[in-house]
């Protein structure tokens, strides 16, 4: 059926096993290995973000600011956005198992620039350490979206050094961004034809399209922004002619896109795990592919659904809710297609579907919701209260997390060579779904009460539901570390992982687990289509 | 007010009813097209679990009819919704002709509100019920936000720059006001209270919060302590534009555009008067930015509002005024 | 080395396929910096039409005819480029030394020049544009000096890594380190960085010098 290798045959040596030392990790060109070095980075980022988030929580138990000051938990706030949006949340998915997979999906020995994509990890890792440094040892308290003229002429914390930080991981993006498009385009392997492309590799083309393109409009703002905060030359100070309101149309043309970033890489990921559970091709491949691609081209046009009490036109934020509609379309379709895939289908339940199954259930929530933020009247009430912190929690940590950690399991015997323990996966899969909605759920009770963000203190009739998120938090947190530890395990005590553990169709399933250094024992010539189930093999097993 | 739990927030005008059938309408909605992904996803991983018998021939691959099917009714239904409410935002971005005005003051961290009659006060806003009222608003530094979760209306409150709101309250009873833009250390400190009050209490109000001096008598009073009227007056030595009948009134600029006289233009013509130069009057007026407060800005403007000629624009202030 | 480089890199499987990704990824590296300066440009564009007479007292005292010497300098340094690339093509490395040392120089030439400027400029107190000395009278000219400063210092450093790059390129061919016609595509991808600088400062400077000039 195809002239693919079977992989065991007397392979060389794994990645892992190629060399060993510290040195042989760090000056690695290894697309896998410096996976396993992002993947250790965004760990890190993830819980001291993480952290950060339970200090909020805690404060908030109460209505009084009794845990930190007002300048504290302004700080805190601060340190989680920062921490989660640019070192965890972005350079999650596409660096961690963009860099790890890209290369095995198209047939590929390795990213087309490997000591770039090595420089991108360093990038990455000197623009947090700075930031980490300056947000501990002095911190900001602009919040993670640096508002002007509240971060130009107000604040009291290290603005321009976490901009600095900031700017440089910038780089990084852009770069892993090139890295996976060129990639995409030169590196596939014979046969490999656009079409036959996992669904994966199309939302990741689409998200580094995104990644090159609007990482460098966050730039030059933060540069202005450092310009004004460090020499006032005006430009966002009304005092001088400046408009405070351009600098929110320059960061979110930067920052709605960037939540496209967080979230198509997880939709790329719930379309492996679906189909590879169902053991069965996905339902409507072309629109699937299709819609990743317009999610990030509409997604350079919704920006004003950010202003539209800021003072923008009012026609203008007509506009801007329309498309926002607009853009919801693409999203609808992957999650109608990812149901009918399941028709027919032959499922396994295992930890990685449980994780997508977490994803489409808070995907749809936060999308949902997303739309009620996008119609004009119920945001000019729901605007920058709880119902907000919700809405992008559900999407960017729900979903986006959801697919992380079902990314990690599904992939984790290709990485590591080991099994992760299945019952405590789906432990973990479960607490996160639960955990989550006790979490975030009463957020949305509480916006349409009138509770604003960034609330150090609240009114006492808020109480209740602020418990309840506080004790669904303490849930999530013990749920998000819960991998840290069962994985932590697997790599010694886990049972070794065979070349196909889960029957799933895709390139990176014919190399042995872990795979060699060059990926593949013998030339890769595709001659099958994406998601090669085939039919009988569903009826053979009645 | 209510208790410990709250699960839902007040109404205290039309409009937040409407907003809140909007959010119901629209949720039921969603629900017809959120819940049957939920149910048949259920029914699938139930009835295709491996090991599970079931009728697996011709498994579909794809459906142009049924991908269209699910991408055109959502877009419809929600395009429904979204007329709805762009309607809604209109009204609610519209202020009538014959609204009460009150000038908003924001800096870190409080709330100024001064009534035409001269009434001022911090973090409390009384307004009659069953009346429009148009607030004009400023902030001192940083932007703020204007939120009444009673009413359902909020608006950024920008330096250098007047943005508006409305809202008619119906129902008279003491409601939350925040600052729901960020705005630093005490942004949660930024706290207000609007009081609705009956119309007969809103003048008791009135009446007992009086200055002595309405608005604009205290803005006359600015304009002879800053010395304007030593140039804008009919028997100075500068010439300066005549301010008399301005307000409302299209005027001519020395780059040959033309501009109507509203809050905006003469505050800035206060604050940045090279900005937009009167035609055939010299730039020699000085800028008032750094002796003059918003507040005091407001005062100012509302004096030369009074001044306007009363026939030909739909008064506004001058109505209050003369109270 | 020399022998080694003629040879792909292990993830290729030839030169042509390699030489296509280095294309590519650098034309995606330059639409990424076209997206920064578009930012730029959009800051700058919204200003002069917000404030249009103030722009016009900033306009009124640049030094465009200096300007105007500086694009011709890029200019140049552009047309030698294109003649480095064609004679890289070729393999005629000492014609492509020559003309990337010419170009080099030209790009020196820019950031003497605009040294220069920036020098008068300080001397008359245009720059910085908070300086209450300034002549500029409305806050909107200094704002627009202070973004006109931002936006030409923030390519000069572009100018200054171009130089850098074609000036490296030149020492590497005068030793022999670089194989032409085997290596063009690296003499290729450096041309392309500086068309596009070059492409830059001529959308920057009718916007910083020419557009609303005296009129």
């Amino acid at each position: 059926m195809n002239t693919l290798p079977t992989a065991a045959d007397a392979a060389p040596r794994s990645y892992l096993d190629a060399a060993h030392g510290l040195r042989s990790w760090l000056f690695t060109v290894d697309h896998k290995r410096i996976a396993v070095l992002y993947m250790l980075a965004v760990t890190f980022f993830f819980f001291v973000g993480g952290l950060a988030a339970s200090l909020i929580r805690i404060e908030l138990v109460t209505s009084e600011g009794d845990l930190l000051t007002a300048d504290g938990y302004n700080r805190a706030f601060t340190l989680h956005g920062v921490i989660m949006v640019w070192f965890f949340l972005i350079p999650s998915i596409p660096s961690v198992f963009g860099n790890f997979l890209v290369p095995l999906m198209i047939g590929a020995r390795d990213l087309a620039f490997p000591r770039l994509n090595l420089i991108s990890w360093y990038l990455l890792m000197g623009g947090g350490l700075f930031t980490l440094l300056a947000l501990v040892l002095g911190g900001v308290d602009t919040g993670w979206t640096f508002y002007t003229p509240l971060s130009t002429m107000f604040s009291n914390g290290h603005v321009v050094a976490v901009i600095c930080g900031v700017f440089v991981a910038g780089f990084s993006s852009i770069l892993t961004g090139i890295n996976l498009i060129v990639s995409i385009h030169t590196l596939r392997a014979p046969g490999m034809t656009w079409f036959r492309l996992p669904l994966f590799v199309w939302s990741m083309y689409a998200t580094s399209i995104i990644l090159v393109l609007a990482t460098p409009v966050l730039a030059i703002t933060l540069v202005l922004v450092a310009a004004e905060h460090l020499f006032g030359i005006g430009v966002f100070d009304p005092r001088l002619g400046g408009d405070p309101l351009l600098f929110q149309h320059l960061f979110w043309f930067y920052s709605h896109p960037a939540v496209y970033i967080m979230i198509l890489p997880a939709m790329g990921v719930v379309s492996e795990l679906i189909t590879a559970s169902a053991h069965k091709r996905i339902f409507g491949y072309r629109f699937v592919a299709f819609s990743s691609i317009a999610i990030a081209i509409i997604g350079f046009m919704v920006w004003g659904h950010h202003m539209f009490v800021a003072g923008q036109s009012m026609y203008a934020s007509m506009v801007f809710s329309l498309l926002s509609f607009l853009v919801s379309i693409p999203s609808a379709i992957k999650a109608y297609n990812w149901t009918a895939t399941l028709y027919k289908s032959d499922l396994t339940v295992h930890a990685p579907f449980l994780f997508a199954l977490t994803f489409v259930g808070l995907f749809i929530v936060g999308g949902v919701t997303g739309l009620f933020l996008a119609l004009l009247a119920a945001d000019l009430h729901a605007h920058d209260t709880y119902f907000v912190v919700a809405h992008f929690h559900y999407i960017m940590v729900g979903a986006a997390v959801a697919g992380y950690f079902g990314a990690l399991h599904f992939w984790w015997p290709k990485i590591t060579g080991r099994m992760y323990p299945e019952l405590w996966g789906r432990i973990a899969a479960v607490m996160i779904f639960c955990g989550f909605n006790l979490t975030f759920f009463p957020q949305f009770l509480l916006g349409y009460l009138g509770m604003p963000r960034r609330y150090h203190s609240y009114p006492a009739d808020f109480q209740f539901l602020h418990v309840m998120s506080s004790a669904g938090a303490s849930i999530l947190a013990v749920a998000y570390a819960l991998p840290l530890f069962y994985l932590a395990w697997s790599l010694r005590y886990g049972q070794r992982a065979a070349v196909n553990p889960w029957g799933a169709a895709g390139l990176e399933w014919r190399t042995a687990s872990p795979p060699p250094v060059h990926n593949f024992n013998s030339p890769v010539v595709v001659d099958f289509e994406a998601y090669d189930y085939a039919p009988e093999a569903a009826r053979d097993r009645l | 007010m209510s208790g410990f739990v709250r699960l839902w927030p007040e109404q205290a005008s039309h409009y937040a009813a409407q907003v809140d059938w909007l959010v119901i309408g629209f949720t039921g909605m969603m629900a017809m097209f959120v819940v049957p992904v939920f149910v048949f996803m259920w029914v699938f991983i139930f009835r295709y679990r491996r090991g599970h018998a079931a009728e697996r021939d011709h498994r579909p691959s794809g459906s142009l009819k049924v991908e269209l099917t699910w991408m055109v009714l959502p877009f419809i239904g929600a395009l429904v919704l979204f007329v709805y409410s762009a309607r809604l935002f209109f009204e609610a971005r519209v202020p009538p002709a014959d609204a009460l005005e009150i000038q908003v003051t924001a800096k870190q961290w409080m709330w100024k509100f001064q009534h035409t009659g001269g009434q001022r006060e911090i973090n409390t806003l009384h307004v009659p019920a069953e009346r429009p009222v148009k607030l004009t608003m400023i902030s001192e530094d940083v932007i703020h936000s204007l939120f009444f979760p009673s009413l359902r209306v909020k608006q950024d409150v920008l330096p250098g720059r007047y943005t508006e709101m409305w809202f008619q309250a119906e129902r008279p009873g003491t409601y939350d006001v925040y600052c729901a833009e960020y705005c630093g250390t005490d942004h949660a400190a930024m706290t207000a209270r609007l009081e609705v009050l009956s119309p007969s209490d809103y003048q008791r109000w009135l009446e007992g919060a009086d200055e002595g001096r309405s608005l604009a008598a205290q803005g006359e009073a600015l304009f002879r302590q800053f010395g304007c009227s030593g140039c804008h007056g009919a028997a100075s030595v500068t010439r300066a534009p005549p301010l008399e009948g301005l307000y409302g009134r299209s005027v001519a600029l020395a780059d040959g555009s033309r501009v109507v006289a509203d809050d905006a233009y003469l505050r800035d013509s206060i604050l940045l008067p090279q900005k937009q130069v009167v035609a055939g009057y010299a730039p020699v007026m000085p800028t008032y930015a750094n002796v003059m407060d918003e507040e005091a800005v407001a005062r100012l403007v509302a004096y030369l509002r009074s001044l306007a000629d009363p026939r030909p624009e739909p008064a506004t202030g001058p109505s209050e005024d003369n109270r | 080395m020399t022998a080694s480089e003629a040879r792909p890199a292990e993830q290729f499987e030839d030169l042509r396929q390699q030489a296509e990704a280095d294309r590519l990824g650098m034309w995606l590296f330059l639409a990424s910096e076209t997206m920064m300066f578009g930012g730029l440009l959009l800051v700058l564009w919204f200003y002069r039409l917000s404030h249009p007479r103030e722009t016009a007292e900033a306009l009124a005292s640049m030094h465009w005819l200096l300007a105007t010497g500086n694009t011709a300098l890029l200019l140049t340094g552009s047309l030698c480029m294109t003649l480095a690339l064609a004679a890289a093509r070729e393999g005629e490395a000492r014609v492509l030394r020559r003309w990337l040392w010419v170009a080099a120089l030209l790009g020196l030439g820019f950031l003497a020049g605009k040294s220069v400027e920036y020098g008068l400029e300080f001397q008359e107190g245009l720059l910085p544009g908070n300086d209450p000395a300034s002549p500029l009278k409305s806050g909107a000219a200094r704002l627009f000096m202070n973004v006109y400063l931002t936006a030409t210092a923030l390519h000069g450093v572009h100018i200054l890594v171009a130089v850098l790059l074609v000036g490296g390129l030149a020492w590497r061919v005068g030793r022999g380190n670089l194989p032409v016609p085997a290596k063009a595509v690296t003499v290729e991808m450096i041309a392309l960085y500086w068309h596009v600088v070059d492409l830059i400062w001529l959308f920057l400077y009718p916007t910083l010098y020419l557009a609303g000039r005296g009129a």
